[in-house]
Order: structure tokens, then sequence, then C-alpha cells
């Protein structure tokens, strides 16, 4: 039963809503650290782990319980915000947001409020046609995750409806990095794909530092979406609503334009947008209210008096610094430099999901552009009629490196080669072993090739002559023919060198 | 001069969601009241130039290594709940999602 | 034969050690005492003499088997219900835990296992620790042994009347405005409330994180220093713990036990002495320095002019990290759970109704008056406010240290009240801390010395403050005092104390 979800809501088409009023919009984004501990608490982080037994007194909320920091995810909090060009505190505290609720153990949530670890950063996201877009983050701060309710009674397993619920305090306590942005502007219509960028970029950032796994499916990363429209970008900023919880890259797009379409048809009819928070249901792919509760915002914040501030030495920050792994975003940008990549070449190997095969095939010895061509087109290909991704191919990068010394050394050409690659993708082995088994070599003796030569301009001798004649181009037709005699295991440059030869005609 | 007001003490009190009979919240109306304004005496003094203090001694960066400590028992920690299905601990339904 | 409730920790410790008494014997007789006198006295909350009896054995085998045991091994202690002990009801007073076994053991507890210091059981407390004369229990009054009809102090009446009524020679108490030092002045008993820091507070039940400090409760200052030395020193597990080693608690307080102060600057500061403080209690402390004066001391007079902000300060930061430290307290994962009389059963209504009826007047007070403080458009007027007197005090105490080296004062400005007297203001009840509190919001240590009684016949205390890490100065100016004041008397004060009525 979800009453709620079904009532028809008035939307105005998306095209529309862009044409009449400017989107705005503002990212949570939550984080689960990889940590083997939780944030203030020993006990273990499980994911799957039978339920309350990786609990403490600690991450229950136990009398008398105290909390201790993790100086690793600290350092995790770092590292985010240095990626994301922030400024990293030189003293921050934790402080307490007080609510009650069930799955919050101490009714508290400890946090960070006006001192967040690091502050005033950006990060720089690539959309899907190459425009890079730049997010203002206001800031990231380290707090801790609440248990998990499972609803139980209820005809839907939905919150409403459930006679009681159930809860497991294992994620109680776990490490998160909370990334705020600032009001995102200038979007346009693109807020949608610019909010699902974003989000996605912290996704491959998170990866790329090692501080979470960032399964967005387990929940490791969760985005919490704010939206408001105005009529105009000089005008000031719309009511906002906040869709809380929307976990995938494609729900964050989806949920942002639900959103666009609504408040559109509010205000459009001369409404007001209410500011509120709101739940996504990734089934219907529409919003709906969260209850609405007056005092709700009233978390009297004050700071955590059971821990000492954090007061990073600049020492340390750089240290860390130092450490930080290649970004995305740069590797990216140097990737398509050394390469000599055109920037749509680059963008669509990006889509494909390529970068790191193209980048281990060039490791193994292929050179960047024959390393693009085959990744982006048989294997393309190939990957698109079997429906499956690129690096999920039986074929590995190592495999395309050998597949194309073969080709620069002359073994084969790039028609055997496609067949040698079949005999990969098939299981038979390496490239040099489906080579060898599928007898694929090129003829190289020259003795041979000269043979079928001679056979071909016997074949056709008013050709023969208009080569003798000066008419080079016309060699295409013999070097043609020989291919076709030897069934193409010939090098098809050297034919053409031995017939010009032959002919006693300069190449 | 009043103030704490009957209705502030309610909302107060639902804020720290504790139930209060009429007669309780008559009773700390009144206390209340009485009460804040003599500790309201602390601004006669707070005055922008001083600094807050927190922390009786000051510290900084208490930090502990990223190491697993044993668990609670999980038989033990539910045993003391007030109810408990499935080794969870049971609640009264929850209305309302923050 | 000697009655072995009446030896002080120090003296039954030696006879634990020589072999001349078990601990078996010892525990026994103490619980035979609690059997005794709990009816009139009610120190306790829970008594666990089984396990008690089976620690005291554990140590009489491992003492019989020539291991290294630790000095205070063998020797009973009673420990404040704020203290979670795993395996032991732990009820802070409250309604709301009622019943609850942790699964736990605090710090503190960890230590005094370890040590095998067989525990007699839980003592009585103002509910949460809010309150001065431990009348807030929802488990009934603990009676002052000096007189039945009167409080015990509080919040930790029931460690300082089981100590003072001979049922523990020693006891833990938890101080966050003076309920250790109260307790002891209106008992006739020894409480020191350390350093913030020097003892640790993983397990205490927390009421205002940022003032509470554990300590010991005894008959004699060396009885304290033995049992600071066990509970204190670093604990990482407490984030705020001082990351030091204690200073020499034992070595002060048998160096002050000479009774030579020669060169040490005693500061009386003219704030907590005067008006509102009772003509005994004044008198006992005008002539306890001219005791330490005649022991060597240099008097001097001190001001701390912010300390007549400290009450209003206390009572802003109090009930506002009280109003979020019992958050917790809901019914859902411990604990009592109450639901709602009408409507719907909801986890909102059950929690509003099970902290309605689990907690009492007192708590409901501080706790609304605090979640206030710290709501939305007054949290800079009120917490932001005290944070600020904070700083004041601590300016003042670090003025007052430049010219002292401790500071001495009434422990509390009246002698034990009756039962009743002031439950109904809580004002006047507040008024009882007026001299404990500045130290707990400077975080510096402080202790209670009986030091006489009043011209009521009950007992007074007097106060000594040291600088923050420098307990060690408590224990030689107080061990001094108390052999200087036992020389005058010719026997310990507790001797005059009416004898309790025994149950047989
Ligand atoms: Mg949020
Ligand atoms: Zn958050």
């Amino acid at each position: 039963m979800s009453t709620v979800s079904t009532t028809a809501v008035e939307l105005v088409d998306y095209d529309e809503a862009i044409d009449r009023f400017d989107p705005v919009i503002g990212i949570e984004v939550h984080v689960e650290l990889g940590t083997r501990t939780k944030m203030f608490d020993p006990a273990p982080q499980t994911f799957g782990a039978e339920p309350n037994t990786a609990v403490s007194p600690v991450s229950l909320g136990l009398p008398g319980a105290l909390p201790v920091v993790n100086g690793t995810a600290v350092e995790y909090a770092i590292r985010i915000g240095l990626a994301l060009n922030c400024q990293i505190a030189e003293r921050c505290r934790f402080a307490r947001k007080n609510y009650f609720y069930p799955d919050v153990p101490k009714n508290f949530q400890t946090s960070q409020y006006d001192e967040p670890i690091a502050f005033e950063g950006y990060l720089d996201v690539e959309l899907e046609d190459g425009t890079v877009f730049r997010v203002e983050i206001e800031r990231a701060h380290m707090e801790e995750d609440a248990g998990k309710n499972t609803h139980v009674g209820g005809s839907t397993g939905r919150i409403h409806g459930a006679e009681y619920s159930l809860v497991d305090y294992n994620r109680a306590g776990i490490p998160l990095v909370e990334i705020v942005t600032k009001p995102i502007t200038g979007a346009g219509a693109r807020a949608p794909e610019v909010a699902r960028a974003y989000v996605q970029a912290l996704r491959d950032i998170f990866r790329t530092l090692g501080v979470s796994e960032a399964r967005m499916e387990r929940g490791n990363v969760r985005a919490d979406v704010n939206l408001s429209l105005r009529p105009t970008p000089e005008s000031p900023l719309g009511t906002r609503t906040e869709t809380k919880n929307v976990n995938s890259f494609r729900s964050v797009e989806r949920a942002v334009r639900y959103e666009v379409s609504r408040q559109a048809a509010i205000l459009a009819a001369g409404g007001t947008v209410v500011q509120e928070t709101r739940h996504w249901h990734e089934d219907t792919g529409v919003t709906t209210p969260g209850r609405v509760k007056s005092d709700a915002e009233d978390y009297r914040y004050f700071p955590e008096p059971d821990l000492v501030p954090v007061a990073p030495s600049r020492e340390w920050v750089e240290k860390i610094r130092a450490s930080l792994p290649e970004l995305p975003g740069a590797r990216r940008r140097r990737l398509t430099d050394e390469w000599g990549y055109a920037e749509p070449e680059m963008r669509d190997v990006l889509n494909a999901g390529a970068l790191d095969l193209i980048e281990a095939t060039v490791a193994a010895g292929a050179s960047p552009a024959a390393a693009r061509k085959w990744w982006m087109g048989e294997l393309a290909r190939t990957a698109k009629q079997r429906e499956v991704e690129l690096a999920e191919l039986p074929v590995t990068p190592a495999q395309v490196g050998e597949l194309q010394a073969l080709v620069d050394s002359g073994r084969i050409n790039d028609k055997l080669a496609r067949q040698v690659l079949d005999g990969v993708l098939a299981g038979e082995g390496s490239p040099e072993e489906v080579l060898v088994a599928r007898g694929l070599g090129v003829v190289s003796d020259d003795g041979a090739l000269l043979a079928a030569i001679d056979e071909v301009l016997a074949a056709q001798p008013d050709v023969a002559d208009r080569i003798r004649g000066g008419r080079v181009q016309a060699v295409g037709a013999i070097v043609g023919g020989v291919m076709k005699a030897t069934r193409g295991q010939a090098d098809a440059g050297r034919v053409r060198e031995l017939i010009l030869s032959r002919l006693g005609v300069e190449g | 001069m009043s103030t704490i007001s009957r209705d502030e003490v309610a909302r107060v009190a639902g804020l720290a969601r504790i139930d209060l009979t009429p007669a309780e919240l008559d009773r700390l109306a009144g206390e209340l009241d009485h009460i804040v304004d003599a500790v309201a005496r602390v601004s006669e003094v707070a005055t922008p130039d001083v600094p807050a203090t927190s922390h009786p001694l000051p510290m900084t960066n208490v930090f502990r290594e990223d190491v697993p400590e044993p668990t609670l028992d999980v038989d033990e920690i539910l045993a003391g709940a007030p109810a408990a299905e499935q080794g969870r601990f049971l609640v009264p339904q929850i209305l309302e999602e923050d | 034969m000697t009655d072995l409730t009446r030896l002080s920790a120090a003296d039954l410790a030696g006879r634990l050690a020589t072999g001349e008494v078990s601990s078996v014997e010892a525990t026994q007789a103490h619980l035979d005492r609690i059997a005794a006198v709990e009816p009139a006295v009610h120190a306790f909350l829970h008594v666990n003499g089984e396990d008690a009896l089976a620690t005291a054995r554990d140590v009489d085998a491992r003492r019989a088997a020539g291991e290294d045991l630790h000095v205070l091994a063998g020797v009973p202690i009673a420990v404040k219900d704020i203290v979670v002990t795993r395996g032991m009801p732990t009820t802070a007073g409250s309604r709301i835990l009622e019943g609850w076994v942790p699964p736990y053991d605090a710090t503190i507890t960890t230590r005094l296992r370890e040590a095998g210091l067989p525990i007699l059981g839980k003592t009585n407390m103002d509910e949460f620790a809010m309150g001065s004369s431990t009348e807030h229990s929802a488990y009934g009054n603990t009676h002052n042994p000096w007189d039945l009809d009167r409080i015990p102090g509080g919040s930790g009446g029931g460690s300082a009347a089981a100590v003072a009524a001979y049922e523990a020679p020693l006891a833990i108490g938890t101080d966050t405005g003076g309920s250790i030092r109260q307790p002891g002045a209106v008992t006739g008993t020894v409480g020191v409330k350390p350093t913030y820091g020097g003892v640790s507070r993983y397990g205490l039940i927390a009421l205002a994180s940022s003032l509470d400090q554990a300590g010991p409760v005894t008959r004699t200052v060396l009885d304290s220093a033995l049992l600071h030395e066990l509970i204190g020193g670093h604990d990482p597990r407490d984030s705020t713990s001082i990351p030091e080693p204690l200073p020499a608690l034992v070595d002060a307080a048998r160096r002050g036990a000479t009774g030579d102060l020669s060169g040490v600057r005693v500061g009386v500061v003219t704030e907590l002495g005067g008006e509102g403080y009772q003509a005994g209690v004044r008198a006992r402390f005008e002539e306890s320095l001219e005791l330490l004066r005649g022991a060597g001391a240099e008097i001097v007079e001190v001001s701390c002019p912010h300390f007549t902000y400290a009450l209003g300060a206390y009572y802003l930061i109090l009930p506002s990290e009280a109003s979020s430290n019992l958050a917790k307290f809901d019914g859902m994962r411990f604990g009592l759970r109450v639901e709602p009389t009408e409507g719907p059963v909801t986890a909102e209504r059950v929690m509003g109704a099970t902290r309605g009826a689990g907690f009492g007047d007192e708590v409901k007070r501080r706790i609304i008056l605090g979640t206030y403080a710290l709501s939305a458009g007054y949290y800079d007027a009120y917490y932001g406010s005290a944070q600020k007197v904070r700083t004041l005090i601590q300016r003042d105490f670090a003025a007052a240290f430049e010219r002292a080296d401790v500071l001495v004062s009434p422990t509390a400005p009246t002698t034990a009240f009756r039962l009743g007297e002031k439950l109904d203001d809580p004002l006047a009840m507040y008024l009882n801390d007026v001299a404990t509190i500045p130290a707990n919001l400077a975080g510096v240590p402080g202790m209670s010395v009986p030091n006489g009684l009043s011209d009521d016949g009950l007992p007074v205390g007097l106060q000594i403050l040291a600088p923050a890490k420098a307990d060690d100065r408590l224990y030689r100016v107080g061990a001094a005092l108390e052999s200087l004041l036992e020389n005058t008397w010719g026997a310990p004060l507790l001797s005059r104390a009416p004898e309790l009525e025994v149950v047989t």
C-alpha cells in the first residue's frame, strides 16, 4: 500500500519547463569509508554479517560508552578534501546533531557542523560531449552512519503501514564523509546530466583514492538532490526541495528531471513550492513528500564534549597530498596528450569504458592508435554483439598487444589479424597459438609471391602495359589479384613493391 | 518577566521526547522561568571578547588505530532489550523518516 | 577481635598482606555490616554478596600461591550505581534503567576487578547524578548515618553513607558539580574529585561529559590516594583522558601526614565563604586555617570574581549536555519501555511515554532546561555564554594559583539538611554546590576533608583545590590537615558519629 506514490501529480514537459525556468541544483553525497573499524568505535565494519554482531557499546549507544576517533578515517577524509581541491581545516571539531530516531542509537549523530574538516573546493566534471563543468564544493565533513530498519507487517515492506520494525546496528557508526556542493547554477537544460556526471565523478575519485569501494548498489555512496527553479538566471534562488537517498547514477538524473517537471507545473499554475524533503521512488520514478515535522530542523547542535578537536598538522596534510594517486580527470588529460587522441576520440574511449584497457594495451607494446583501433573497433563491435562490457570479453590487453606486435612485424596483415582475434575470442589460445594452429602466417617468401605475380601479370597484359607506361595507380588491380591468389596471406605492401620492380617502374 | 511560557515548555518537551502531564507542564513552566532568570546572569560577563571554553583541558588529535576489537555478544545485548526478534531490536512502527 | 569494618583500607590491606586476615573474612564482615545497617541507611541499590565473596576467595588463593598482588587486593569496595558493571544491575538511580544488566564493564570496574577488589554492591544516588541529597533516587532515600532524618548529600549519597556507616572501607563516586565532595562533607568522609581526565569516564553513565569525573570516597586521605592511583591514569577508550602518568599521590599523602606544610601557600577564596555559609561551617573553617598556619603554611587571600557566575554557567552547561547524553534512554534498545495509554503505538510516541514515565522530576526539569538552552535562537545567549564564563573562571583559577599552591574553602555552605527540606525548591537545592562547582567548570582537582562538627553536631568539610594535574597537592595538604585535626581530637571525626542501631 503506497497511496502517496500513486497520487497523480501534474507535470510539465521537461523541455517546456526548462524554457520557462532556470534550474539550480545542490547535491549532498554521503560516502561510507572503507576503514576496518567504525568512525568512533573499534567494532569492525562488516557487510552482510549477522545482525548486531558488529557492535560495541559505542555503536549501540549503551550508557557509559565513549567515542574515540578513527585516525584512518580522518586521513581518508583529508584525502577526499584534497582530491576535491578543498582547503583542509587547521582545526575543526565534531558536533552532536540531536534528533530522535530508532536507528540512531544515541539519538544524536556525531557529525561536524560549523567546523568541517574540508571546505571551499571544486570538482571539474566532464559531460558526455566533452564540456567541462565546474562544480563548487562548499564542504566535506566527517560523520557516522545509522543502523538499518527492516519494516515488518505492512503489506509493502515500506515504512508506512509497517506494524513494527527490526533494527540492526551493524551499520551504525560506519564512517561517512558528506560532501556538499554550493548551489550549482548555469547548467540549464543539462542540470540532470550535470548531477549524474558529478556523482559519477565522485564515485571514480573515491575508488581511485582507495577510500571506499564506492559500490552504489550497497549504498556505499548515497546522494541527496536539492532542486529549485527560478524564472531567469538573474532571479533570486527559488524554494528548494531535497530528494533523499537517490542511489544510482541514473536515478540522480531522473530525480532531477522529475523535480524540474513537478516544480515547473506548480509554479506555472501560480502555486508555490513547499520547502521539504522528498522521497525518491526508484520503481515509479517519482518523488513524494516526506512527513512534515515542524521541529525537524531544530537539531540543537553543540560541540561534542566527549571528543577533542582535530587539528591536522600542515606536515601531515602535505604528506597526504604528496601520496595522492593521479585522479581520474588529470589522468584523462595526461593520456589524451600522451596518446595524441583528439578530444572526441578520448570521449568515446571513456564512454566505452576502454581507458584502462587501452592503457594496458599500450603498456604491452602497442601504439596508442593501434590499441584504440582494436578496442574501439573490432572488440567494441564484438562486445556489443555479445551484450557485454568490453572488459568482460575473453581477451586481455596483453593479448591485444601481442596481436598488434604480429602485425607490426609483418607476420600477419590486418585481415589475418582479425581472424587471429576471432580465434582468441573463441578461446583457442594466445594470438601466436591461434596463428600457428590456423596456419594463418603471411606468405613472406618472395619467390612464391613472384610466381603469383607473374601469373596475374600474364593474365592481365593490358594492365601491365599501362603500369609500364607510367600509370602506377593501376598497380592496385594486380595487387588485388595476387592477394586473391594467396587467399589474403600476403603482405600487400611487399606485393606492390615486387610488382613495380618486376615491371621496372619506380614506386 | 516571564521568559518561558507553558506553550514553550510543551514545545521543548516535544523536542526532548518527554510526555508531560498538564500538571507537570504548569509546574515546570513556573520553575523553569525562575531558574532561567537566575542562570541568565551569565550573559552579564560573557562579552564578545571572551573566547568560549568547551573543554576544561586543551587537547587535540586523540586518534585510535584502525584495528578491530572484540564485539558484544548478540544474545547478551538482545536479552537486555525491551523486545527483539530475528537477532534484531524490535521497535514500534516508525511513522516518519528524516 | 578487631572489627574489620572499622579499619581503614590501608590498615586492612596491611593485614591482608601479612595473612593476618583473609579477604573472605573482610568481605563477609562488610556484608554482615551491610545486612545489619541497610534497613536504616539504605546506601545500596544492589548487594553483590556472592560475587564479592568469589572475588575474595580468588584473591586469597592467589595470595596463598605467592602471587604478586595489588596493594588493595582483597579490600572490598562499593561502587556508585552510575558505573557500569557487567552482570550486575546498573540503574543510575533511575526507573528507566530498572533491571538493566550491562553487557560490558567500565574501565574503573575493569581496574577494580583486575586488582582483585571484591565489589560489595552498587550504591544509591540521585537519578542520573542530578541532585545534592540523593532524594532524587527512584529507589528511595539514603539516610545520613549521623542523623537518619537527614540527607547524606548527593548525588553520591549512597557511596558516602556506605563508607561513613562502615559498610565499605572504600567507595567509588562521581562528581559533576560536587557529588563526591559535598556528600563527603555532610557525612564526615573524605572525597576526591580528580583533575578532569585523570580517571577514565569510559563506562560512567554520562551526566555532563565536560564536567564528570569519578573519584575515591573513603574515610582517610591515604585511602583515597591508594584508590585514586588504582583507578586513575590514561585510558585510550576515553578521548579526554590525560595521556600522562598520575603524580605520586600515595607518597604525597604520606608526606603530608607528617603535618609539616612549610613553604606551602594556601589561598582562601574570598567568594567561597561569608554570606550564606552557616556559622559553624565558618568557625570550623577558620580553625582549620589556624592549624594550617601552625603547620608552616602561608595563608593568602585570593579573589576569584567570576565564581559568582559559576552556578549559572553550570546550570546551563550541565542540562545542555545532559539533555543530549540522556537522549539514548528511549525504550528502544535497553531499559524500560512504556506504551502510550491511548492512540497509536509508534516509536515516537513510545519514546515520549517511556521518557515521561521513566524519568523523575529533577531529570525532566534539567532535560527540558538543557533542550531549551540548546534550541534554535537561545544557544548563544545560554550555552555560548556559559562556555565563556568557563573561560573567565579558568582565568580566575590561573591568577589565584599564581599566588597560592592550593585554594581552600568550606566544601558546602551548610551541614546536612533534613530529608524533604529543599525538595520543592530546586534553586535552594542547587546552592549546595556553590563552592564545589567552579572546580568542575575549570577541570581542576578538589578534595573534601572532614574538619569538625558544626553547632548542630553534624560534620563539616574543608575543600582543597589544586591546579590541573597537581592532584598530589590535595593529598599533601589534605593528609596534613587530617593528622593535625586528629591530633587535636584524639580520634577520627567519624568515631563521634552515633552508633547505628543494628538489625540482628
Ligand atoms: Mg543531507
Ligand atoms: Zn550527513
